[in-house]
Order: C-alpha cells, then structure tokens, then sequence
C-alpha cells in the first residue's frame, strides 16, 4: 500500500526527470539539432550542467539558511514583550528587502563585496526575508493565549516558552513561509549569473548574449525543474508537520 | 501560608486592586469570590508574580515572592487556569512533567510521580499516560491540568477558575474530585470563581470581593448567616439562602446516634442539601447514616434539616 502510493506520488517522477536532465542533457542531442538547425553546440558545454546545480544549490542553501535564521530571530525577537516596539521597524526593512528588486541590490552589491557568488547571496537573502518573517511572526501569534499562559505560570523560562512551546507550535505555519522563500530563491539565484556566479542562470545568459536559444531553453527547464521539486518536497513536508500539527491545535484553543 | 499585604495594582487611574490584605494559612481553601472586575483574578496573579503589584508586599510560606527568581516561584506554586492550557504538541505524561523536568528530576521519579497522579485523578495510566489532549474530553483535559499543577508537590496551589468552562455534570464531578484531593493532600489553594455554589461548596474561607477590596473574609456558613455589607448579602443572593445554608451543612453536623432506619445508608459527609433530595425523591422524612467504612452509625430525619 505504502509502496504504491510512492509510485502514483508526482514528487518521485517529477525528481527522476529532473535528474536524468541534470545528469544526461546530452542524449537530447539529436532532438535538439532537429529543433535548432546550424546551432553549434546545441548544448552547453562550458560546464556540466551538474556543476552548475551544485554551485545554484549551494548559493541558494546559504542565502536561505541565513534568512531563516534572521527571520526567525528577528520574528521571535518582536513578538517577545521587550521586542515588541520594534515591531514597525523590522516589518518596513522586511518589505523594503521584498520590493527592492534583487537586480538593483546586486549593482548596489558588486562595487562593495565584488563580483562572483557574494552579491548574489545578498540579494537572494534579502529578498527572501519578509515570507519568512512574516509566517513566524503570524504563527507564533496564533499559539493560544491560554498555552502561553500557562507555559509562563508553570515556570518556563522565556527562553523555554519559546524553543518548547511557541515554536513547535508555530512550525507549521513557519514551514510555509520557508516554502515560498527558498522556491523564490531558486527562481531569483538565475540572475546572479550576470556578476560572475555560477548558476543554472548561466547558460541562459550565455544564450541570450550569444544568440544561442538552445542553452536558454536548456537553463530554464533545469531551474523551473530544480523549483518545482523543491517546492514539492516542502509540500510533503508541510503536510506531514500539519498533520502532527493538527491533532494537536483542535480540543485545545477554548 | 500566603500573606498578602496591603498589595495594590494600577492600570492607569484605576485600582484594580485596592489596599488588599489576606491571610490564607497553610491547608486553607480559600475561595476568592466576586464578579468580573473585581480584582480576583488580578489577585491571584500576583501571588506568582505574573502580575506585579505596584505597592505592598506578598510572602509565600514566609518568603518575599520578590526574593526570589520568578521562575524559581512558579516552580513551587501550581498554577491551573480556566483555558487549561494544555501544552497540544506533548503526551499527558510530557504535560504533567512539566515542572519536575524544569527542576530536573530523575526519570524513573518523574514516571512514578505521573503514574500516582493518573491514580489520583482515576484517570487509568497506561490507558492516558501516552495520550493527546485532543484526544481527551473536556473533564479529562481540565483533571490533567490539575495533575500537571501538582506535579511538583507545591506547597501552593492557585486556580483560576478553572472548571467554569466544563458542562455542569462534570463541574460537578472536578468539584467533588478536588475537594477530595484537597482532603488528602492538604495543600494551600487559592481558587477563584464567580460561582456562589462552587464557592460554598469547596472553600474553607471565602473573600467576597468587590472593587478591589475584600467585603468579607469568612467560613462559607458565616457569608450566608451573617453577611458584613449590604453588598455580600446581594451577591450571595438572598433567594434560595435555606437551600444554600442546607449546602454548607454536612449530616454529620445533624444526625441522630442510636437510631436505625430503613433503606440505603447516606455518608456522613453528605451535604444536607442532598440529604433532602434524596429524602424527597424517596418519599421519606428518615434516612439511615453511614460512616466511611459503610457501617450504619444512625439516622438523619427532616425536622433536623431545619432545627
């Protein structure tokens, strides 16, 4: 039963063909010459499009381990009484991070820290912010007041009141904001191609510059593959913590 | 033994808590009484500092509750509230844990400690220890709430209102279960209630509260025999007092020895108000009396419901 049900999931399909894409581009040789006669090379050569994932993947972990940790902290941090008047301030720099576009931070970025992976971590982090913040923030506040309450009577420490009781609680809510970040992400990291990181953006770019619409194609469908699944796995993940989750909020807010 | 002295609390102009002063000594129930707004629930909140008072000072077994960490407080005080507040992501086990892990006792104790209060509750350990609160009734939710504030063995047990949001049969049933308890373990209680019924029924002295202030500190039969203010006797409520002060009384306080009767026997910790239903609903004016062992011991009639 179990075993079916992997089979009929998207998740393990959609992951095979993503990786049989990363990993054997080349057998689409013959298609692709059919499709763009007098192109040489059809496909990217100046990389193994594996490489290219792993550099995209890590620029992608890094930005998104950062702001997790900062959005998380920062999100505890104002829904916590002496934090509470900062509230205002770190919802502006948040939304500011969002509609700030990554392009503009990166020409902002490169005069200081210089071209290659570190503007693009930066833009990617900043841009990643505010998802992250705000589902922390709404899920921490959705704790009932009575939990609180009695976490606090009880003697938990205000450190303990969060790692064991408002965080795990708000985990679920958080989860879909980590998803809409990291998804983001992948899609955005493209663009740190244009400053000397490498990204399956790379080729695109390569592309365009070059008039060679086969290395376009080939970087889109990587980087629209790489998001897909991602957000697939957090789905699976989402639903998991949800249902953990959900067992757990009914009965209890009275 | 609490001792609240002259505590005041402010929120803007207004005193919530007024120049309030009370000694609860220690195995007292002490029922705090009165209407929302009254300062009750203000009151018993800054027993363990979640609120803190703006003047006046509170000791709790004869130490300044400033004295100490309030974490370390709260750790000693029990605390239940009305909205329970059951830690949802935890077993049963993990929720009545709470403050002995906080004070870091050993595993194997801890385990004893949840399994003797599973017992006193007769909530079934190996049935409940591994449970969900979602998975438990109400009345089951709000005994493991109790549990989890006696874990640590407090010397003090505060609760605020705690069974006013259960249905009445199982108000009635935490009741009887925490009067028991109270019984066998003699803890210090502070409980708060708008309850008049509840209030008789469970506390040895009542504060009737009013705007901050107590009205009345006194036994539950003194409130209604002889209520200090106008005040009290409106919030006791002078319809239906025969039918309260039959409450408050116990058989005990009114059977006849050496005489028999027929039928089943009553404890003699029925309370005279249920010894008169019962005698209705039997249609008799006589009703044997047993002691805790079930042996007949005498006769409880009509005429001494209103001597």
């Amino acid at each position: 039963m179990r075993g079916s049900s992997v089979l009929a999931s998207p998740l393990l399909w959609v992951s095979l063909f993503f990786a049989v894409l990363l990993l054997r581009m080349d057998e689409l040789r013959p298609v692709l010459h059919w499709a763009f006669p007098g192109v040489e090379p059809v496909i990217y050569q100046r990389s193994s499009f594996f490489a290219l994932f792993l550099s995209h993947l890590g620029l992608v972990a890094a930005a998104s381990v950062a702001a997790i940790l900062a959005g998380v902290s920062l999100a505890a941090f104002v829904t916590r009484p002496a934090g509470r008047d900062f509230r205002a301030m770190v919802n502006v720099v948040a939304t500011v991070g969002q509609t700030f576009p990554p392009a503009a931070v990166l020409a902002i970025a490169v005069p200081i820290v210089g071209f290659g992976p570190r503007p693009t971590i930066i833009a990617l982090f900043l841009y990643g912010l505010l998802p992250i913040i705000e589902n922390t923030i709404a899920g921490l506040e959705g704790v009932p007041r009575g939990v609180r309450e009695a976490a606090e009577g009880l003697g938990l420490s205000p450190w303990q009141q969060l790692r064991d009781v408002d965080l795990p609680l708000a985990a679920p809510v958080m989860l879909s904001g980590i998803r809409v970040s990291v998804t983001i992400a992948i899609g955005t990291a493209t663009i740190g191609s244009t400053v000397g990181a490498l990204t399956l953006g790379t080729p695109i770019f390569n592309g365009l510059v070059g008039n060679k619409l086969p290395f376009v194609l080939e970087g889109a469908v990587l980087v629209a593959l790489f998001a897909i699944v991602t957000d697939m796995l957090f789905a699976r993940l989402e639903r998991w913590l949800r249902w953990e989750a959900k067992q757990v909020i009914s009965g209890t807010d009275r | 033994m609490i001792e609240i002295d002259s505590v005041t609390k402010r929120y803007g102009e207004r005193r919530v808590v007024d120049r309030l002063s009370l000694t609860v000594p220690a195995g007292d129930f002490c029922v705090l009484l009165g209407s929302s707004g009254c300062g009750k629930s203000t009151t018993l909140r800054m027993i363990n500092r979640l609120i803190a008072a703006d003047s006046g000072s509170i000791r709790v077994a004869g130490e300044d509750i400033r004295s100490v960490p309030a974490e370390a407080l709260r750790r000693r005080i029990g605390y239940a509230i009305q909205s329970i507040g059951l830690f949802p992501h935890w077993t049963v086990e993990d929720n009545i844990a709470t403050v002995p892990r906080l004070l870091k006792w050993q595993q194997s104790r801890l385990r004893d400690r949840v399994t003797e209060l599973l017992e006193l509750f007769r909530l079934e350990p190996e049935t409940y220890r591994g449970k969900y609160p979602h998975q438990l009734s109400g009345g089951e939710q709000q005994r493991v709430g109790v549990a989890r504030a006696l874990a640590a063995d407090p010397e003090v047990l505060l609760m605020d209102e705690p069974f006013a949001a259960v249905d009445p049969i199982t108000r009635d049933a935490l009741q009887a279960e925490l009067a028991r308890i109270h019984r066998e373990t003699i803890k210090t209680i502070v409980f708060v209630t708008h309850d008049i019924e509840e209030a008789l029924r469970l506390a040895t002295q009542i504060a009737v509260m009013h705007e901050g202030r107590i009205e009345q500190l006194a036994p539950p039969l003194e409130i209604l025999e002889h209520p200090a203010s106008d005040f009290v006797s409106d919030f006791v409520g002078r319809q239906g007092l025969g039918l309260k002060l039959l409450s408050v009384r116990k058989i005990s306080d009114r059977m006849r020895t050496g005489e028999n009767a027929e039928g089943d026997p009553l404890p003699l910790d029925t309370s005279l108000r249920e010894t008169l239903s019962v005698m209705t609903a039997r249609r008799t004016d006589r009703l044997p009396v047993c002691n805790a062992e079930g042996r007949k011991v005498g006769v409880i009639a009509l005429a001494d419901l209103v001597r």
